[in-house]
């Protein structure tokens, strides 16, 4: 932290145990690779890896799933920031979907299965990696809350929450057997509140749509929908607008739903999060579908 | 704790605000108590009253909370909680959740922890991490025996500060002399366990009395209420004032010129210019620089995770822990400890397990159970192994030594889990009484006339032949003729067989699994001193269980160790039946018999497989005289 000095805060101590499950990682697996979404929270986890292994480069690759419908501005900065910190980026698609010809608009949930899921089990199969370090946050839902922060996963990816070994201290067990992986949350114990001051403290570079700007939108029930190129099929008689919008979360950019903001600094929008009042997954379509269905995600192998 | 209803509006405002969130301290607290005293309730209303509940939230929240109990607010907070979809079914919380809810004050980090009996491991894991323990009573029903339970594991796990919840008030009609009542009881119970504070409150979780306000209905209470109590305690346990301990996680070499140590500093302080030392091997150095990416410091305390250049090279990995001068910590290989067994296959002593201890990890042996501990009345018994959810004082005795200190002295430092060997899973967790120092005064005796003396005299490489194979498969036959072949040619050989050594040396010895472990124990240590002797070894025994063959494997240390697996089917082994065994298992006159009601693990790596059905003895015994001498 680069506040002044004084007693250990609690973003502090949330940096060092971050810094301190990155490091076991490294030293623990034979292939690890850390999940790469470029939204705010893969920021911060990038920023943390850079603390934990400098003055050494990050001692694993960065693997970014390209679904092909990411927002440009997150593709323009994943290869900007790759640039600048010279990590290196692994990008993979699942070449199979684009030639099916698998897309958000036709093929609703399969196209989260087949461009996110399977593309990241294969991802995974290829790189054989043997451990997977996510941004994943112990605050952002039900199942989450119960995730260890090394989460044991058998040969198919799969999470078995009945069967999850104890976690205590800070004695992580790391040991997996051949064809098996570990995913890794660092980030498990830190909340949303948490993310953005420790962004604004630590004045962490992110993709400029968390800040609101005029944008193209079009409203789909009761969604605001950015245009962010010409795939999107328009129905009869609608026209994008131009809206003052910003992103709470990003992903697909037809998948992800944009607010109404003025908010275009941090602490305009870390004061407008508070007063928003709608948990931040809301803005992701994939998980309405029923209450479990983000446990059942899981179990099927999505981080 | 109107943590959003002043919420800053303009932007020196924020500015100000934002600044203050970046200096909150943590509290971690964990909840416990039995099955429907409200725990769930209790965080749900927590997260409430910190209007952390969001509006998408809420009105999930309401729809489901129809056809359930609830407050006035009309909600059943427990939903909010209770996270997996089978524990929604089963309207109970059967894992550890971590929530996280804010004031400005304090950030929170609540372990929800189930209250169910067979649950105890995931108290103790919440209980790890936990400052200060939250234990939840029913007014209605008291103190239990899981309250009891809960209390014990909360210090065991080196808990100082409680707060006990007597939740439920409002239905016992906010009854003082029931609070008081309660409060006594528990307390002749918890003062034994030496915690630092102890605070007692009248509350009801649903509908809110004493959680962030003073209740009008409990005007006889003069204590804090729940919120403002957690929010002000000070739990700072103050690592920074203990020895200095720095477990090396990772060594950072970042450029030819740069070798630094990565790690957090687990308790202590150190600046540039101290000396300290390799705990393991003594070896001083002084600290050179203290780095990190926001720049060197000068110093750096208990929490820290740096990276630390000395002035010198010295030989240092992973594993190590650097300490300073006249504070360093025990490092032995033997210890006494306090073990919480998570696992449904039983803590047998014999064992052998990974033990994990900071960032050392090492192969050790359940040398002793000295007794269990029963949870429910502190009571010591003598006990054979320990089950799930059992707590027992052990000793453990480790392949090398290891840095510790005491549980009590340090937590970060004093605290290991054990690990199985074959499916990694996490079997139990300790906590290190203290080093016992004979291991470290025990040297062996070492006497002139060597192993190698002893087997050059004898003109052969001395070995143990490890048999394992289903009563009736051939191992005995083999083991003879192997033997018989090599005696004549001028060699010392020893049979050890299972039935003559149950009559002697073991015959104090059954067929329960604890006594098949040590059974082999004995084999194995008595075949380790005959091939010390410069002898050939054959041991011939069933041994059906991994963990034990590669138990003998270790004793054996450097001796030559071949593992011959005679494998036999169980039906070609029952009709052969020499001993007339099998049929007296299939009429249940012998138990636990090795293939009908006691499993065998054949080898996944053994040295030699022979086929037992499909080759004479003879044959085989060819086969093995090729194997061993070539």
């Amino acid at each position: 932290m680069t506040l002044e000095a004084g007693l250990p805060t609690h973003l502090d101590a949330l940096e060092a145990e971050s810094i301190e499950i990155l490091r076991e990682t490294a030293a623990s697996f034979e292939r690890p690779v850390m999940m790469y979404s470029i939204g705010k929270d893969s920021s911060v986890l990038l920023h943390l890896a850079r603390k934990a292994f400098y003055p050494s480069k990050i001692p694993f690759p960065l693997l970014h799933v390209d679904t092909t419908y990411k927002f440009r501005e997150m593709i323009a900065f994943r290869d900007k920031t790759a640039e600048d910190y010279g990590f290196e980026l692994i990008r993979h698609t699942n070449i199979e979907g684009v030639r099916d010809g698998i897309n958000p608009f036709d093929h609703g949930s399969a196209y989260t299965d087949i461009m996110k899921t399977q593309a990241l089990r294969q991802a995974l199969t290829e790189g054989q990696y043997d451990a997977a370090i996510g941004g994943a946050r112990r605050d952002e839902e039900k199942s989450r809350a119960k995730e260890r922060v090394f989460s044991h996963r058998n040969a198919q990816y799969a999470w078995d929450p009945k069967n999850q070994r104890p976690e205590l201290w800070r004695t992580y067990n790391t040991r997996i057997a051949k064809g098996e992986s570990m995913r890794v949350f660092p980030l498990s114990n830190w909340t949303e509140l948490d993310i953005w001051t420790y962004i604004y403290a630590e004045e962490i570079p992110i993709v400029p749509l968390y800040f609101a700007a005029k944008r193209p939108v079009v409203e789909r029930s009761g969604t605001l929908i950015m245009v962010d190129d010409d795939r999107i099929p328009l129905e009869p008689g609608e026209t994008p607008r131009e809206e003052m919008v910003r992103f709470r979360t990003l992903g697909c950019y037809p998948l992800t739903g944009a607010i109404k903001s003025n908010a275009e600094t941090l602490p305009q929008i870390i004061m407008e999060m508070n007063l928003a009042r709608t948990s931040e997954r809301e803005g992701r379509l994939i998980d309405s579908d029923q209450a479990a269905s983000m446990e059942k995600k899981k179990q099927e192998g999505y981080f | 704790m109107d943590m959003l209803a002043d919420f800053p509006r303009t932007d020196a405002e924020i500015a100000t605000w934002l600044e203050q969130q970046t200096h909150k301290s943590i509290l971690r607290f964990l909840t416990c108590g039995s099955v429907d005293d409200g725990k769930s309730t209790l965080i749900g209303r927590l997260l409430y009253d910190s209007q952390l509940i969001l509006d998408d939230q809420l009105a999930a929240l309401k729809n489901e909370s129809r056809n359930r109990t609830t407050g006035e607010e009309g909600l059943d907070f427990s939903l909010l909680v209770d996270g997996l979809a089978a524990e929604r079914e089963q309207g109970i919380t059967i894992d550890v959740a971590y929530r996280f809810f804010t004031t400005d004050k304090r950030k929170f980090i609540v372990a929800d922890t189930p209250g169910h009996e067979q649950y105890t491991r995931n108290m103790a894991t919440g209980a790890s991490t936990a400052d200060l323990g939250l234990v939840l009573i029913d007014a209605r029903k008291g103190v239990l025996t899981q309250t009891r339970r809960h209390t014990f594991i909360l210090s065991l796990l080196g808990v100082r500060h409680v707060v006990l919840v007597v939740n439920k008030i409002d239905l016992v009609d906010y009854s003082e002399e029931r609070f008081r009542e309660i409060e006594a009881e528990y307390r002749a119970f918890a003062d034994t366990l030496g915690f630092e504070t102890l605070e007692a409150l009248p509350v009801s979780a649903l509908k809110g009395d004493n959680i962030v306000l003073p209740s009008e209905n409990t005007p006889w209470h003069k204590g804090p209420q729940l919120v403002p109590y957690l929010e002000d305690i000070e739990v700072a346990s103050d690592q920074a004032a203990l020895p200095f301990r720095f477990a090396v996680q990772w060594v950072n070499r970042a450029s030819l010129d740069f070798r630094g140590f990565s790690g957090t500093i687990a308790s202590g302080s150190i600046a540039v210019g101290d000396e300290v030392l390799v705990a393991a091997s003594r070896i001083p150095a002084k600290i050179k620089r203290i780095v990190t990416m926001d720049g060197d410091h000068e110093t750096a305390s208990a929490g820290a995770a740096v990276t630390l250049v000395l002035d010198r090279e010295i030989d240092i990995s992973r594993g190590d822990v650097l300490t300073k001068p006249g504070e360093t910590p025990e490092f032995s290989n033997q210890f006494q400890a306090r073990v919480v067994w998570m696992n449904e296959s039983p803590a047998i002593p014999g064992r052998t397990y990974l033990l994990k201890v900071g960032s050392q990890t090492v192969p050790a042996t359940l040398t002793n159970l000295k007794h269990r501990i029963n949870v429910n009345t502190l009571e010591q018994s003598a006990a054979r192994h320990l089950e799930l959810n059992e707590v027992g004082t052990v000793t453990i005795a480790t392949d090398k030594p290891v840095t510790f200190d005491s549980y009590a002295d340090n937590p970060l430092t004093g605290g290991f889990i054990l690990i199985d060997r074959i499916s990694n899973a996490t079997l139990g967790a300790g906590t290190i009484d203290f080093g016992l120092r004979r291991a470290q005064n025990l040297t062996y005796q070492s006497f002139d006339v060597t192993r190698d003396v002893r087997a050059e005299q004898k003109g052969q490489n001395p070995k143990i032949v490890w048999f394992t194979g289903l009563s009736g498969s051939g191992k005995s036959t083999v083991a003879n003729l192997v033997e018989k072949r090599i005696t004549a040619e001028g060699k010392h050989t020893y049979v050890l067989d299972g039935d003559n050594v149950r009559h002697g040396l073991n015959k104090d010895l059954g067929f329960t699994d604890d006594d098949r472990v040590e059974n082999i124990r004995r084999v194995a240590e008595v075949a380790k001193l005959m091939a010390d002797a410069g002898l050939i070894v054959l041991v011939s025994f069933i041994s059906p269980f991994r963990n034990e063959r590669r138990m003998a494997r270790e004793i054996a240390g450097d001796i030559e160790f071949v593992e011959v697996f005679v494998d036999t089917p169980l039906e070609v082994c029952e009709a052969r039946d020499p001993k007339g065994l099998y049929a007296r298992a299939r009429k249940g006159e012998i138990k636990n018999f090795t293939g009908i009601d006691s499993p065998f693990e054949p080898p996944e790596r053994a040295d030699l497989v022979l086929p037992g059905a499909e080759a004479e003895p003879e044959e085989l015994a060819d086969q093995l005289y090729h194997r061993l001498f070539g």
